[in-house]
C-alpha cells in the first residue's frame, strides 16, 4: 500500500512540476519577445541591484509605505516562504514514505517541535491576514480594490487566491492537530504550539477517523500547492515569484530620465552632419528596415516592460496616487499593467497555435489601450514611486505616446501648434525669439 | 550690476562661472518672469559671476519629448548642445525643474555633460555656505506656508529637502498637504499637458492639487517651478481665494525677504 502511494506521489508531483515549467517556459518566452533594453541590458551595477532585491522585494520597503495592507501582507509572505520548508519535507515524506512521516524531527530533534510551533503561528497569521483581506476587498470595498477595471476574471483571480490561502492553511493546522488527538489519545502530549490547542476539540473522534483525517488533510496540502503552483502562471498572484527579478531589473537612474531613442539622435545626428552618416548600402544589399517609433504592441515594448506585466499584482496602489485617475481621467496606471499582459497573452497563444507569429489585427495600442488614456498621464511618476516591485506604467505609457505621434501623427492640435512653435520660434508659445532677454532688458534699464 | 550674455562675455574675452539657464517659461510668460527677474536680483545680490544665452537660447525640447515628438527633441538638444558646447558651457542653474531634469539626466547620453543645479538647491548653497544672508525672514516670519513639491525635482531627481531647508532660513512656518515629498501630486502641467486641455474628468488636477494647499490654511503657497506656479495661481483663483493667499516661487521670497532688510536697513 504504502508503494503505491508513494508512486502516485512521485506521478503528481512531477505532473504538477512538469506543467509549471512549461508555463513558466512560455511566460519566458513572451516576456523575450521584448526590445533589449538600451545600454547594459539592465544588468549593470549588480550590487545595487541585488541590494533592490533584499530592500523593495525581501524587505517590502515600499510596500511600508501603508502600514496596514504592508504589515498583513508580511504575514502572508513570511508565511509563504516560510511553510514552503514543511513543504519541502512533505515532498521527501512523500517520495520516501508515501505520506506524513516527519522526516525533519530525525534531523532536528527537539528543536523540530519549535519549527513547526512557529509555523502553526504563521499559519494563523496568515489566515488571520488573508480574512482581513477578503473582507477589505469585499466588504469594506477599498476603493483601489473595486474599481471597474477589476470586474470579472481579476475580481475572481484576487478572491479565488484568498480561499486557495484558507484552504491550504486550515488544511495544515487540522493535519497536525488530529496528530496531535491521536498522541492525547496514547497518553502523550497532543500536538505543536497551535494545533496542541485545537488537538482537544478532535479527540472524540476514533483513532481511525483522527488517522484519516490527518492524511487526508496531508493530501489535500500537497494536492492544493502542487494546484496552486499551476494556478500561479494564470493569476495576477505571478508576483509571488517574478517580484524579485523585477526588483532586480528595475531602473537605477534618476525617475525623471526618459528613455533615449538612439535611432533618432542618428537620424538627426547625420541630417546636420551627413558626413558622419554611414554610406548607403552597397549595390544588392537590402537597407535595414526603417526602426519602428516607439512602441504600437508588446513586441515593440522593452522585455522589461513585459516582465513588469506579468509581476503585476493589481494592488492598485499606482493608481490610487494618479493626479488623472483621482480627478476622473480614463487613465490607470495598474489598467495600462494589465492590459499589456493581456495583449502579451494573447500574442503568447497566436504563437503556441501557429508556432509562428504573424502581425496583424490588434496591437497593444488602440485596441488594449486608447488614446485618451494615454494623453492623459502628466509623466509626474507617483505611479513608478507607488509600486512596491519596481513596475513602470510611464514607460510603457511614453513609448506608445511616441507612436502615435510620430508614426500616426495623432497628436492634439494644441499639441501641433506647440511643436511647430518650438520648430519656428524656439519656444512652445508663439513669442518671437528676439523677446527671450527682453527681461533683461527691462531689469539692466531699470539698473 | 548689469546682466550679460555669453555672448557678451565671450567678446570680452571672458566668461562667467555659471550659465543660468532661463528656459521658455522664465523668458517669455509674464508671471514666470517675475521669477526669473527674482533669482537675477539674488545672483546680483550675492555678487554671482553668472550669464545667460539671450537670444541664443531655445527651447531643450522638454515637451515635445514627453509629448512623444522624440524628432523635435532631438533636433533641438542638437542645437543647444552646439551652443553651450560651443561656449564650453560646464555649470548652469535654472529655475525649472523640467530643464533642470532633461539637462541634467538626458542631455549626457547626446553628448551634453553639464553639472546642473536647481535654483532651490543653488539658493540652499548660498545660504550654507553663508553668501546669503537672511535676517529674519522679513514679512514671511512666522507665516504659514505650504510647500508644493514639484514631480521632476521631487520624484523625478530625490530632491525634496533643500527648498524646505530654504524656507525654514525664512523662518516661516511650513504646514505639508496630505500628499507630500514622494507622494507629492502633481499640479496637472507635466508631460506637456500645460499645453493642452485636459482629458474629461470629474475635476481638474490643478483645482484638487490646490484645494490641498488651501487646506492645510496657509497663506503661501511656496513652488519651485514656473509651470507649477501658472497652475496653482489658477486653483486659487479657481477656489476664489486670490485675496487671502498668494502662489510664490522661492526665490521670489527670498528676494522680497532681501528687498525687505535693505528698505529697513536704510530707513534705519
Amino acid at each position: 500500500m504504502q508503494i503505491v502511494q508513494q508512486l502516485l506521489f512521485i506521478l503528481l508531483a512531477t505532473v504538477a512540476i512538469y506543467l509549471f515549467a512549461r508555463n513558466v517556459g512560455r511566460i519566458r518566452r513572451n516576456i523575450l519577445l521584448g526590445r533589449n533594453e538600451p545600454e547594459s541590458d539592465r544588468k549593470d551595477q549588480p550590487s545595487t541591484r541585488w541590494k533592490n532585491v533584499l530592500l523593495l522585494a525581501f524587505g517590502q520597503k515600499k510596500m511600508f509605505k501603508r502600514p496596514v495592507p504592508a504589515l498583513l501582507h508580511f504575514f502572508v509572505y513570511a508565511g509563504f516562504v516560510l511553510i514552503n520548508i514543511e513543504v519541502l519535507e512533505i515532498l521527501i515524506d512523500g517520495v520516501t514514505k508515501g505520506g506524513p512521516y516527519h522526516t525533519f524531527e530525525h534531523f532536528l530533534g527537539s528543536f523540530y517541535g519549535w519549527v513547526i510551533g512557529f509555523f502553526e503561528i504563521l499559519a494563523v497569521l496568515t489566515l488571520i491576514a488573508v480574512i482581513i483581506f477578503l473582507i477589505r476587498r469585499n466588504i469594506l470595498k477599498v476603493p483601489r480594490l473595486n474599481m471597474n477595471e477589476l470586474d470579472g476574471w481579476p475580481r475572481r483571480d484576487a478572491n479565488t487566491i484568498l480561499y486557495i490561502e484558507i484552504a491550504l492553511m486550515t488544511m495544515l493546522l487540522l493535519m497536525n492537530s488530529a496528530e496531535g488527538a491521536l498522541h492525547l489519545h496514547s497518553g502523550e502530549a497532543g500536538g505543536f504550539l497551535i494545533s496542541q490547542l485545537i488537538a482537544p476539540a478532535l479527540s472524540g473522534l476514533s483513532d481511525p477517523s483522527l488517522h484519516t483525517l490527518q492524511v487526508l488533510c496531508w493530501w489535500g496540502h500537497i494536492i492544493g500547492i502542487f494546484a496552486f503552483l499551476n494556478y500561479l502562471p494564470y493569476s495576477k498572484h505571478f508576483h509571488i515569484l517574478l517580484a524579485f527579478p523585477n526588483a532586480y531589473f528595475t531602473r537605477l537612474e534618476p525617475q525623471g530620465a526618459m528613455r533615449n531613442m538612439q535611432d533618432v539622435q542618428n537620424e538627426v545626428l547625420y541630417m546636420m552632419q551627413p558626413e558622419l552618416a554611414p554610406p548607403p548600402p552597397a549595390e544588392g544589399e537590402t537597407t535595414p528596415a526603417p526602426p519602428r517609433f516607439g512602441a504600437r504592441d508588446v513586441q515593440d515594448l522593452g522585455w522589461k516592460n513585459l516582465l513588469d506585466a506579468y509581476s503585476c499584482t493589481e494592488c492598485g496602489r499606482c493608481t490610487s496616487v494618479c493626479p488623472a485617475n483621482q480627478t476622473g481621467k480614463k487613465l490607470s496606471p495598474r489598467r495600462i499593467m494589465m492590459a499589456t499582459r493581456d495583449r502579451l497573452e494573447e500574442v503568447g497563444r497566436l504563437i503556441n497555435a501557429k508556432q509562428e507569429w504573424k502581425e496583424g489585427g490588434k496591437t497593444l495600442l488602440h485596441d488594449y489601450i486608447t488614446v485618451e488614456e494615454l494623453r492623459a498621464c502628466t509623466t509626474c511618476n507617483a505611479c513608478v514611486e507607488a509600486c512596491p516591485v519596481g513596475i513602470e506604467p510611464l514607460d510603457i505609457i511614453s513609448q506608445l505616446r511616441r507612436n502615435l505621434v510620430m508614426e500616426e501623427s495623432n497628436a492634439p492640435g494644441e499639441w501641433n501648434a506647440m511643436f511647430s512653435n518650438i520648430e519656428n520660434n524656439m519656444a512652445p508659445w508663439k513669442f518671437s525669439p528676439d523677446d527671450r532677454d527682453k527681461w533683461m532688458e527691462e531689469m539692466n534699464a531699470a539698473g | 550690476m548689469q546682466i550679460k550674455t555669453l555672448a557678451e562675455f565671450a567678446a570680452e574675452g571672458s566668461m562667467p562661472d555659471i550659465l543660468f539657464w532661463v528656459g521658455c517659461a522664465g523668458s517669455f510668460d509674464a508671471r514666470a518672469q517675475r521669477i526669473t527677474k527674482a533669482f537675477a536680483q539674488i545672483l546680483n545680490h550675492v555678487g554671482v559671476s553668472y550669464g545667460i544665452l539671450g537670444k541664443e537660447e531655445m527651447c531643450n525640447g522638454d515637451p515635445a519629448r514627453r509629448a512623444g515628438n522624440e524628432f523635435l527633441f532631438q533636433m533641438m538638444a542638437y542645437n543647444n548642445i552646439q551652443v553651450l558646447n560651443g561656449y564650453g558651457v560646464k555649470k548652469m542653474v535654472t529655475t525649472c525643474p523640467h530643464c533642470f531634469n532633461i539637462f541634467k539626466n538626458e542631455y549626457p547620453a547626446l553628448g551634453g555633460h553639464y553639472e546642473v543645479i536647481h535654483h532651490t538647491v543653488f539658493l540652499q548653497n548660498l545660504i550654507n555656505e553663508g553668501k546669503l544672508v537672511l535676517k529674519g525672514g522679513g514679512s514671511f516670519q512666522g507665516k504659514k506656508i505650504t510647500y508644493h513639491d514639484s514631480c521632476y525635482l521631487g520624484r523625478g531627481n530625490g530632491i525634496y529637502e533643500a527648498p524646505r531647508e530654504v524656507l525654514a532660513a525664512l523662518d516661516v512656518e511650513l504646514v505639508e498637504m496630505k500628499s507630500c515629498r514622494s507622494k507629492g501630486m502633481c499640479c496637472g502641467a507635466g508631460g506637456a499637458q500645460m499645453f493642452k486641455e485636459e482629458e474629461a474628468g470629474k475635476t481638474r488636477v490643478n483645482w484638487k492639487r490646490t484645494q490641498e494647499a488651501i487646506d492645510t490654511g496657509a497663506k503661501v503657497i511656496a513652488a519651485n517651478c514656473p509651470f507649477c506656479t501658472t497652475m496653482l495661481i489658477d486653483g486659487v483663483k479657481k477656489a476664489e481665494k486670490e485675496e487671502e493667499i498668494v502662489v510664490m516661487d522661492i526665490a521670489e521670497m527670498i528676494a522680497q525677504s532681501l528687498q525687505e532688510t535693505s528698505l529697513n536697513n536704510t530707513g534705519q
